[in-house]
């Protein structure tokens, strides 16, 4: 026990004489946190479009009003040549084309087709998608009350007869379908992640590289005691980020914690030990701080792609989705939503916990026995 | 010149000696890409549903069918009443219920309206919008061959949708660009900077400073042997994404390499800079990893577009080099685009890269405290 002792007060020591890492530790973080909680979505705002109305009549203005009105669409231009509007959208002065045929109105009126043209930049496939549903749904939205004018002043019983089915969403947790809410535990998971595999890793490389590791490894210090002193202080600040993270979710972002903190804690805890762990592997297994940080990046850039951060699980090709059940990045982001998010318990969560515990004991042992008190 | 070649040499050999960082060097790209292009999408494959249906009649059970038969839901359960909704989400798997009103079919006949509830996990918005949008589908397209059968004319507005640049909205085609300056990001301004403070670290830079080589020797010879595996890099995604992911390609090739040599430089620089500002590695990876990877993958419009940020989030954006890099090359590979349309973009980029070549000419210093 004295001997961990010295180690951590070593270790401790280490980490705060290094000026430079301590705002990495602990002002970082919260930065990132606060930067990408609000970089992370896909909502869509305010696109430019460009109108061609052919038609220059009341609906076609209407139409042009509607798109307008919902704050999502902004006229940026209006023409009646096609060329023009299409240069527009090369240049990306606008990203959305509205063409109004001429004779629009008429043939509304008459119970026709009446066709509106949307041209949309779709370089970027998700928000290309979203105007197209919004413009879809504004068109839909205009089309049914015009529809409601015409059935009341004709008797045509062919516009009566047509059926609807009327959807009625109800989004559970986050009604209004709030992007923060959700990428806010995602995130906390990410960057407790790079804390535990980035920096425990990368110590004891240093202290290969530099040579320093021959001090240690002729001293009595057994090889637990040793693998204990280098990962409980990294374990210690990754909590504590952790906490802080915690706090500004709560306070700052009005993060609903459903669920009992004391479990987010304990699965914390498990959760830093296997990413620690995994790190000390590739310690045991690089000899330069370049190596260990190249592949310890590597592995995380796959581990937050591959966690349904960004990108729903779900939306994966079934063996990709087999690749995230060997991920512990992505058990950890499910269950820190799950808790905070819809309350879930011990019950919900604990097959995910006894996943996590067994990657981390065998990531652990291998890693052990890997770290020899020799080198060369 | 012939002690410059000789550092050169030296490089060159150190880096191309570690077999294992550079198996990661070269396979990452390609794994990247993979993960890229196949699994990383915003569409749905088989995501589960629950149907509770209150009315169980024929045409209920024909949207049921019809959601089981598309690719993108399984229908798991089935309820029978309100109080398992709670339960089943808590569990994570099941995304969505379908509520079918009671008396369903007989509304749609009688009054020619039916009324059908779906609740979803909300917690992932994201999901939750691409399930909901996906039913509707479904329906919509029920509907729409209900009323065909029943020979009522289908009169009103249509949207005609057409897609510019990228028609069946391919995620990899914009993954790509991305793909390109994150790996360069890495390889260029990552690696070059441990490099260099790699050399800091272990006294040798001591030895370096007092040999007949210039400072900026110094600099362009750690800096080569990465621009060239920068160089290989940006070919093997090019070539992945053209032959296995057929992305298109419209613009000229020149003009493609050209930039990315420009955005090389901006990257080098970077890196140059960062090593100039840090003692060890430790530092210069973190401050690497957090002020450039992170802004990299996040700030430029790769995954998340920069148009949906609050403004001052796309005020930090215009300072990060990846976005206008993003730019430019989604211009040249999917619009065709030349000079004539990015020259903004381009000139931003350059007045980056002389900036940091500058700071850090300025910053290197000849002795060691």
């Amino acid at each position: 026990m004295r001997i961990i002792r010295f180690l951590l007060r070593k270790e401790f020591l280490q980490i705060f004489r290094n000026k430079a890492m301590l705002p990495i530790l602990f002002v970082m973080p919260v930065i990132q946190l606060l930067v990408l909680s609000f970089a992370a979505t896909y909502e869509l705002k305010e696109v430019d479009f460009a109108l061609l109305d052919m038609d220059q009549s009341r609906v076609s203005r209407e139409l042009a009003a509607k798109f307008q009105s919902t704050g999502y669409f902004n006229l940026q231009a209006e023409t009646f040549d096609r060329n023009k509007a299409m240069e527009w959208l090369d240049a990306r002065r606008v990203s959305l084309i509205i063409i109004v045929p001429p004779d629009f109105e008429e043939d509304l009126t008459n119970g026709r087709e009446a066709p509106v043209q949307l041209i949309i930049d779709a370089v970027d496939g998700s928000t290309a998608g979203l105007i197209q549903s919004y413009s879809a749904s504004i068109l839909n939205d205009l089309n049914a009350e015009k529809q409601l004018e015409l059935k009341i002043k004709s008797a045509d019983p062919a516009v009566v007869q047509v059926k609807t089915i009327n959807l009625i969403p109800q989004n559970w947790y986050n009604p209004d379908l709030d992007y923060i809410t959700f990428m806010v535990p995602g995130i906390l998971v990410v960057l407790v992640s790079m804390i535990g595999l980035f920096l425990s890793g990368m110590n004891i490389v240093r202290e290969q590289e530099i040579g320093t590791i021959e001090q240690l490894n002729v001293t009595p210090i057994r090889k637990y005691q040793f693998m204990v002193g280098k990962l409980l202080p990294f374990w210690i600040i990754g909590m504590f980020d952790l906490l802080v993270g915690l706090a500004l979710a709560r306070y700052g972002f009005h993060i609903p914690f459903l669920g009992n903190l004391a479990t987010i804690l304990v699965v914390a805890g498990i959760f830093l030990v296997v990413i620690q762990s995994l790190g000390l592997l590739i310690s045991t297994m690089t000899n330069t701080q370049q190596q260990a940080m190249f592949i310890a990046w590597f592995i995380m850039v796959v581990f937050i792609l591959l966690g349904g951060l960004f990108t729903p699980i779900e939306s994966m090709p079934g063996w990709a989705q087999n690749i995230t059940l060997a991920n512990p990045v992505a058990y950890f982001i499910k269950i820190m939503r799950m808790v905070l998010l819809k309350g879930a318990g011990w019950q919900e969560i604990q097959v995910m916990v006894y996943t996590l515990i067994g990657m981390g004991s065998v990531l652990l042992m291998v890693s052990i026995n890997r770290y020899k008190k020799t080198t060369g | 010149m012939n002690s410059f070649r000789g550092f050169v040499t030296k490089e060159f050999k150190q880096i191309y000696r570690d077999k294992r960082t550079l198996v990661v060097l070269f396979g990452m790209p390609v794994i990247m890409m993979v993960l890229f292009g196949f699994a990383i999408r915003n569409e749905i494959d088989g995501a589960q549903i629950g149907i509770l249906d209150l009315s169980k009649d024929e045409v209920t059970r024909t949207i049921t069918q019809k959601l089981e038969a598309s690719k993108s839901f399984q229908v798991r359960v089935y309820l029978e009443n309100y109080d398992e909704v709670e339960g089943l989400f808590r569990q994570g798997d099941i995304k969505e219920i379908v509520v079918f009103e009671p008396g369903f079919q007989e509304k749609l006949v009688r009054k020619n309206v039916a009324n059908i509830q779906i609740i979803t996990d909300a917690t992932d918005p994201n999901l939750a919008n691409l399930v909901q949008s996906y039913t509707s589908n479904v329906v919509r397209d029920y509907v729409q061959i209900l009323n065909r059968e029943a020979q009522v004319q289908q009169a009103g507005i249509q949207p005609q949708v057409r897609m510019m640049y990228n028609p069946e909205l391919r995620s990899v085609n914009l993954f790509v660009p991305g793909l390109i300056a994150v790996i360069l990001m890495l390889v260029s301004a990552l690696m070059t900077s441990i490099s260099i403070t790699r050399e800091k670290e272990m006294g040798n830079m001591e030895i370096l400073l007092v040999s007949p080589l210039k400072p900026y020797h110094i600099i362009i010879g750690k800096v080569l042997p990465y621009m060239v595996l920068s160089v290989v890099n940006v070919i093997t995604i090019l070539v992945l994404a053209e032959f296995v992911f057929h992305v298109p390609f419209e613009g000229s090739y020149l003009f493609f390499f050209l930039e990315s040599g420009l955005f090389i430089m901006t990257a080098l620089a970077l890196g140059v800079f960062i090593s100039s500002a840090s003692n060890n590695q430790q530092t210069a990876m973190m401050v690497s990893l957090a002020g450039l990877l992170l802004p990299t993958v996040l700030l430029s419009g790769f995954i998340f577009p920069v148009a949906s940020m609050p403004l001052p989030l796309q005020w930090i954006s215009h300072i990060i080099p990846a976005k206008w890099f993003l730019i430019i090359v989604r211009d040249i590979m999917l619009k065709g685009s030349d000079l004539m349309l990015v020259w903004k973009e381009t000139l931003v980029l350059l007045v980056m890269t002389l900036g940091f070549i500058g700071l850090s000419l300025k910053k290197f210093k000849v002795r060691l405290q």
